[in-house]
């Protein structure tokens, strides 16, 4: 914890000193600071590569900006030090944009809202997950994530809720058949319970990603606040991807329902 | 200083974090505490106290079986026994066409089950020892009086039995209202539950837990007042004259 203050205060003292007239630099390379893993955005193949959707995303966004880039892996709790003491320069590690991060980094454009869907065993029949249709049904949620929150305020007059520690812990009780349907981050639904040939589940209506005020502005890529530069090279080149396809392509490579 | 004196203003003040709907939550966790505890406290004592006679009978068919239950239940994490008997029964196959569903389904019962297994064997070593130790004469002088085993037992060995098991099964109680706090993991909204819950909404650890560390202080305090005004009464004799 104190190296981490340290290196937190000598970034901050460097930005002081460099700041006064440093615009950024005319980067050629940069490296980016990554915490695996975190499937399916961040993770390693069996043979030790990096891969997921950050990374491959992160390389098309390279090559669009004519970057040079280089992953560098870091855990969590030092990944903004991490940036502000320059050991990378970006940071693309499924980073909620948020306002206690904005008062430290520059955010690009959000990349992706990982969106939350329903999730149930097909024999229940579900074909829609209003509040009318979930009355005095179980609801399982992972405890004290967005989606517990949104189900709380929205269903919790209407319904029952479970709140479970960890998503395996809900697909169990799922399977044992305390609960009626599940509300869970698309990602996580669909590899523990879609892709676990665990048992027969299906995603319940359409995926949910909004209002804001629950399901937040998505992940951005994290700069140095000075590098404004960079982060618009970055903006101009997630622009480029997804109007070619590119990103629908990755996008539906990690999240895509195979019907 | 001033962050902190800030941090205290904004506590007592129109705060976010205790609202009307935050208390209620915490009111919601105290109730299902109270009650789980209190009721295996007392399923787990009725238990006990024929057991903890039986545990020492003569005769090693009605021995070992029970020593054999209060070793395992002592021996073994009570979140695992928690654990068994939320996820294991639902997983017996053919249990969820019985009546039995209706109590594996909810999830107070399995943890009731395993809360008054688990007291109830400590329960029943902190009896037995306390009979055993029964000073030989008291026995002795009843059986002098004509009494039969189960008068003697009724009238000398369990009152006085029950006077030394005082203080160690006050304990005992405290603890499994602390144990109670891992009740959270099966999806019960208890206490803990409550300051997780709030926890992770406001992101604001201090505040969720040093509260909930508050209320768990006020029952213990309250236990352990119960339990000294019990001394007091019971144990009136070994006090110090005058």
């Amino acid at each position: 914890m104190k190296r981490i203050v340290t290196a937190a205060l000598f970034g901050a003292s460097l930005t002081l000193a460099v700041g006064a007239h440093a615009q950024g630099r005319d980067y050629q390379s940069i490296r980016i600071g990554v915490d695996v893993p975190y499937e399916p955005m961040e993770y390693r193949n069996p043979d030790g590569s990096l891969t997921g959707f950050d990374i491959e995303l992160g390389d098309a966004l390279c090559e669009r900006a004519e970057l040079e880039c280089e992953w560098v892996v870091q855990a969590w709790d030092g990944i903004i030090p991490g940036l502000l003491s320059r050991r990378f320069d970006a940071i693309m590690s499924s980073m909620t944009i948020n306002e206690e991060r904005r008062q430290q980094v520059l955010f690009s454009e959000p990349y992706i809202s990982p969106p939350s869907a329903w999730f149930a065993p097909s024999s229940e029949g579900f074909t829609s997950a209003d509040a009318q249709t979930l009355k005095g049904k179980t609801i399982g949620v992972q405890r004290g994530t967005l989606q517990d929150n949104y189900v709380t305020d929205l269903y919790g007059s209407d319904a029952q809720i479970r709140r479970y520690a960890t998503a395996d812990d809900l697909v169990i009780d799922m399977s044992a058949g305390r609960i009626d349907i599940a509300f869970l981050d698309f990602p996580i639904g669909k590899t523990t319970m879609l892709d676990a040939d665990q048992g027969d589940y299906v995603v319940v209506g359409d995926m949910i990603d909004e209002p804001k005020e629950y399901f937040g502005d998505g992940f951005g890529i994290a700069f140095r606040p000075r590098d404004e530069a960079l982060a618009e090279r970055f903006n101009q080149a997630l622009a480029e991807v997804r109007e070619d396809g590119t990103y629908q392509s990755l996008y539906d490579k990690y999240f895509g329902v195979e019907e | 200083m001033e962050q902190l004196n800030q941090a205290i203003i904004d506590l007592l003040s129109g705060n976010e974090i205790f609202t009307a709907n935050t208390l209620d939550i915490y009111w919601e966790g105290l109730v299902n505490t109270v009650h789980l505890v209190f009721v295996s406290l007392l399923i787990g004592i009725l238990l006990a106290v024929p057991l903890a006679i039986l545990r020492g009978s003569r005769f090693a068919i009605i021995k070992w079986p029970i020593w054999c239950y209060t070793y395992v239940f002592r021996a073994t994490p009570l979140l695992i026994q928690l654990y068994l008997a939320y996820y294991g029964f639902a997983f017996v196959p053919g249990v969820r066409d019985t009546w039995i569903w209706f109590f594996v389904e909810e999830p107070i019962y399995p943890a009731l089950f395993a809360f008054t297994l688990n007291t109830a064997a400590y329960t029943t070593e902190i009896f037995h020892g306390a009979i055993k130790s029964t000073p030989r004469g008291e026995v002795e002088a009843a059986r002098a009086y004509g009494m039969s085993r189960a008068l003697t037992i009724r009238r000398i060995v369990l009152p006085s039995a029950f006077r030394r098991a005082l203080p160690a099964y006050g304990n005992e109680v405290i603890f499994m209202l602390h144990a109670s706090a891992i009740a959270s993991v099966v999806t019960i909204m208890d206490l803990t539950g409550a300051a997780y819950y709030v926890y992770a909404r406001f992101y604001a650890p201090f505040t969720a837990f040093i509260f909930v560390a508050l209320l768990y202080m006020v029952l213990s305090f309250g236990i352990q007042a119960i339990f000294r005004g019990l001394e007091r009464w019971l144990l009136a004799h070994l006090r110090p004259a005058g």
